[in-house]
């Protein structure tokens, strides 16, 4: 069964890791939905947060292959479920839009957004939430015209407290226990 | 998992405590100090424009430094991947930017697929023109991610050593692979204070995960229940050198063993517990008997298509035990039940100690029950066929027969699948194929690396009509050299292999796969590389013994049936119980695997 699967992957910093990792998914005709790069909370170590749709097995390969890859030090991913999720959405319009109907300013309120900068031509709103959340917000202020839409993808961070990924000795390998029981199903 | 630590590793990083003496040298004798540092002694390459200033430093070191021209670069890859193979050292080649580099591209894919270690060397066009679309500019870097290990692009002179000796711990450690380095002309000019200093770790790598001890446990319990277990080794035997740990654990155990065809040699040919080999064209025993074993014993090996077929029928009935090096290779096609990650050549004889000593007198009949039934119905006619025209099982047999005990090059194709079949290996590191790439053009100048590697021993290249003239402008290397590589050319005039598809599964329709080939004693006379050409069965023994004896090159051409098959085989879709034993039998292609 296809789910979004969300990868965090840490790498050293080298050029041209980024297209080491990409190709181990598209290899396999994976298309990233969501992609990006940022210093880890480890200096020196980026992660690279990537989400797909393919089904668990796939999944699990994939993440042992990408910690093939030498500059990788770890790959691991989490379905939707397990993750919490962001996404900030930026949207332009017209400041006369804002000036001449109050209908903008109750848009905006009502959705929890706020106004990250304006000028006498334009207002760039901000909302950050979920996917469905900044589309509701779409959808009404294009009542008023939007010129400009820019959505980032998701942002994750997994719910369970997780560093054992941290700790100094994993010393055994878990015969990749957190895949055997879903491969088996989807075998 | 990797064991990884969560630092980052620059490539500047110098080891505390140690006050480095520097010697201020060019990036290009900086390149040739390195690959002297790691033992190298022999390199395959061709110059060009952009790696013209390390070929003139190589000039200043050819007392230590041999440097063999291939007639074409991917001569250069495929002589440094037979040389890695026949020594186990790390293969070494070099070639300049753009089409030097890309020339590479089949050799370093194959190298990948067939775990081989190598360090590819590439100049590279000055660092300010990269992505100008300069001269001879192409970015080998990412051409080359999906099929290096490892790569880097070296930018500056200071940075060769570190990139050096990082590239030759990635090539040889854990589960060995090409790695590639780029180097960019102004960095070959440039200079730099030299030291070098080996690799031994990376932080983001760990080549050798620690084998888990209840993993073991579990294994061994399972082997020493079981009533029908089976090992099936690759080339992880050989490549973590543990030939001497396998056969201990194998013949304190019992087990009868099945070999993978990159496998092949890591245990002797007769040795009684060996049944043969795995396999689409393998033999009828293991295959049939891999569905029959209730513990299947995985050493070093992937689960290759070729080996497995149909993976909906593959030893479903088995538990599975998998001993592995590589972890993305654990559960990827066939489901280990007990996955024993670590180095073969330590795990196996930490297992040992948990085993019983056992024999398993009717398991080992039902294989020669089997292999009496493959003897009969195929393997006595390939030897002694019956037809006037010669069979290429009759030339293999007849280079056993010699006793010489060569290392073995087979190209890809009908020819490759009769060597492995029937040649009778004595040691370890006998034959050189292209597994997981089938790489025709490979045999004759993997051949030329084999020789270089291990001149004492006879190696001898058995090549087919097509494959040959993929890369027959490496007699130039023979010619050069008077290198004695033997060549074999088992020529039906055909695309054997293609043929063989073509007859069994498209109808007889044979496209594009009949040959019209040149006279390739004329061709060998041109390079002056003695030669023959066999026609009759009376002359082969003859032929082969003089070609044996011939103290250098040798080219010998062996006229074979037109339109032989290789049999058995598994026709694709199907299990590997399935085997064809030959013409008469259901070859319908099911089309749910295809070529």
């Amino acid at each position: 069964m296809n789910k979004n699967y969300n990868f965090a992957i840490y790498s050293n910093d080298q050029s041209g890791i980024l297209n080491r990792i990409t190709a181990v998914f598209s290899r396999v005709n994976l298309n990233i939905d969501a992609l990006s790069v940022c210093e880890s909370e480890q200096n020196g170590v980026f992660r690279h947060s990537i989400q797909v749709r393919c089904e668990h097995a796939t999944a699990c390969r994939l993440s042992k292959q990408l910690e093939r890859q030498i500059e990788v030090i770890r790959a691991e991913f989490q379905a939707d479920e397990e993750m919490i999720q962001q996404e900030v959405a930026l949207y332009k319009i017209a400041s006369k839009s804002m000036l001449e109907q109050t209908l903008t300013e109750q848009i905006i309120h009502r959705h929890h957004a706020r106004v990250l900068s304006m000028n006498s031509q334009f207002t760039v709103i901000e909302k950050t939430g979920k996917r469905h959340e900044s589309q509701a917000l779409f959808d009404d202020l294009a009542v008023v015209g939007v010129l400009e839409f820019v959505r980032s993808g998701p942002v994750s961070i997994g719910k369970p407290m997780n560093d054992e990924g941290m700790s100094a000795d994993i010393s055994v390998f878990k015969q990749s226990a957190t895949c055997d029981v879903d491969f088996q199903v989807d075998a | 998992m990797k064991t990884a630590s969560m630092t980052a590793d620059t490539l500047t990083s110098h080891k505390k405590n140690v006050i480095p003496v520097t010697e201020t040298m060019s990036g290009s004798q900086a390149i040739i100090k390195c690959l002297l540092a790691e033992g190298v002694s022999k390199i395959f390459g061709y110059p060009g424009g952009a790696i013209m200033p390390t070929y003139d430093a190589l000039m200043d070191f050819e007392d230590q430094l041999e440097h063999i021209l291939v007639r074409h670069e991917q001569g250069a890859v495929h002589a440094a991947q037979g040389y890695a193979r026949a020594s186990g050292d790390v293969g070494v080649c070099i070639a300049t930017s753009g089409p030097g580099a890309t020339n590479l591209i089949t050799g370093i894919a194959d190298a990948f697929l067939d775990s081989t270690p190598l360090v590819c060397i590439t100049g590279q066009v000055f660092a300010h023109l990269l992505g100008t679309d300069a001269f001879q500019e192409i970015d080998i870097l990412d051409v080359s991610i999906p099929v290096t290990k490892w790569n880097y692009k070296v930018t500056d002179a200071s940075e060769i050593p570190t990139a050096l000796a990082k590239a030759f711990y990635v090539a040889k450690s854990g589960r060995p692979g090409p790695v590639l380095i780029d180097i960019t002309k102004n960095a070959q000019v440039d200079s730099l204070d030299f030291v070098y200093q080996a690799c031994k770790h990376l932080s983001s790598y760990e080549p050798y995960p620690r084998p888990n001890q209840l993993a073991l446990a579990q294994a061994a319990s399972l082997i020493n229940a079981a009533k029908k277990p089976l090992v099936v080794f690759g080339q992880g035997v050989i490549l973590g050198q543990a030939e001497a740990e396998f056969l201990a654990f194998a013949e304190h155990t019992g087990v009868p063993l099945a070999s993978t065809v990159l496998g092949l040699s890591a245990v002797p040919t007769d040795h009684p517990q060996y049944v043969g080999m795995l396999g689409m064209h393998g033999n009828y025993a293991p295959n049939r008997l891999t569905n029959e074993c209730d513990v299947l014993i995985a050493i070093g090996m992937r689960f290759d298509d070729r080996v497995t077929s149909n993976l909906a029928f593959y030893a479903k009935q088995a538990q599975v035990i998998h001993f592995e090096i590589d972890p993305s290779e654990i559960n990827k096609n066939v489901h280990a039940d007990v996955a024993v990650l670590g180095d073969v050549k330590q795990t196996l004889p930490e297992l040992m100690k948990q085993l019983n000593h056992n024999k398993y007198p009717l398991w080992m009949a039902q294989f020669a029950e089997l292999h009496e039934i493959e003897h009969q119905k195929i393997i006595q006619h390939d030897l002694k066929p019956s037809t006037v025209a010669i069979h290429m099982a009759e030339v293999i047999e007849g280079l056993n027969a010699l006793h010489e005990n060569p290392i073995v090059v087979t190209d890809v194709g009908q020819h490759q699948m009769v060597a492995c079949r029937y040649t009778q290996f004595k040691r370890s590191r006998s034959l050189i194929t292209s597994g997981g790439l089938g790489t025709m053009g490979f045999c004759l100048p993997a051949a030329i690396g084999a020789k270089f590697a291990c001149p004492d021993r006879p190696v001898v290249g058995i090549v087919g009509d097509g494959g040959v003239q993929m890369t027959i402008q490496e007699l130039g290397v023979l010619m050069q050299h008077k290198l004695a590589v033997k060549v074999i050319i088992l020529n039906n005039q055909f695309l054997g292999m293609v043929r063989q598809w073509q007859e069994l599964y498209f109808d007889k329709r044979y496209a594009s796969t009949e040959m019209c080939n040149p006279d390739f004693g004329l061709i060998a006379d041109g390079y002056g590389i003695a030669n023959q050409q066999v026609n009759n069965r009376e002359d082969l023994s003859t032929a082969l013994k003089t070609m044996m004896d011939h103290p250098g090159a040798y080219v010998l051409e062996v006229m074979v049936a037109q339109q032989d098959n290789v049999f058995p085989i598994i026709t694709p879709g199907l299990s590997v119980a399935d085997m064809n034993l030959g013409p008469g039998q259901n070859n319908q292609f099911t089309g749910d695997q295809d070529e």
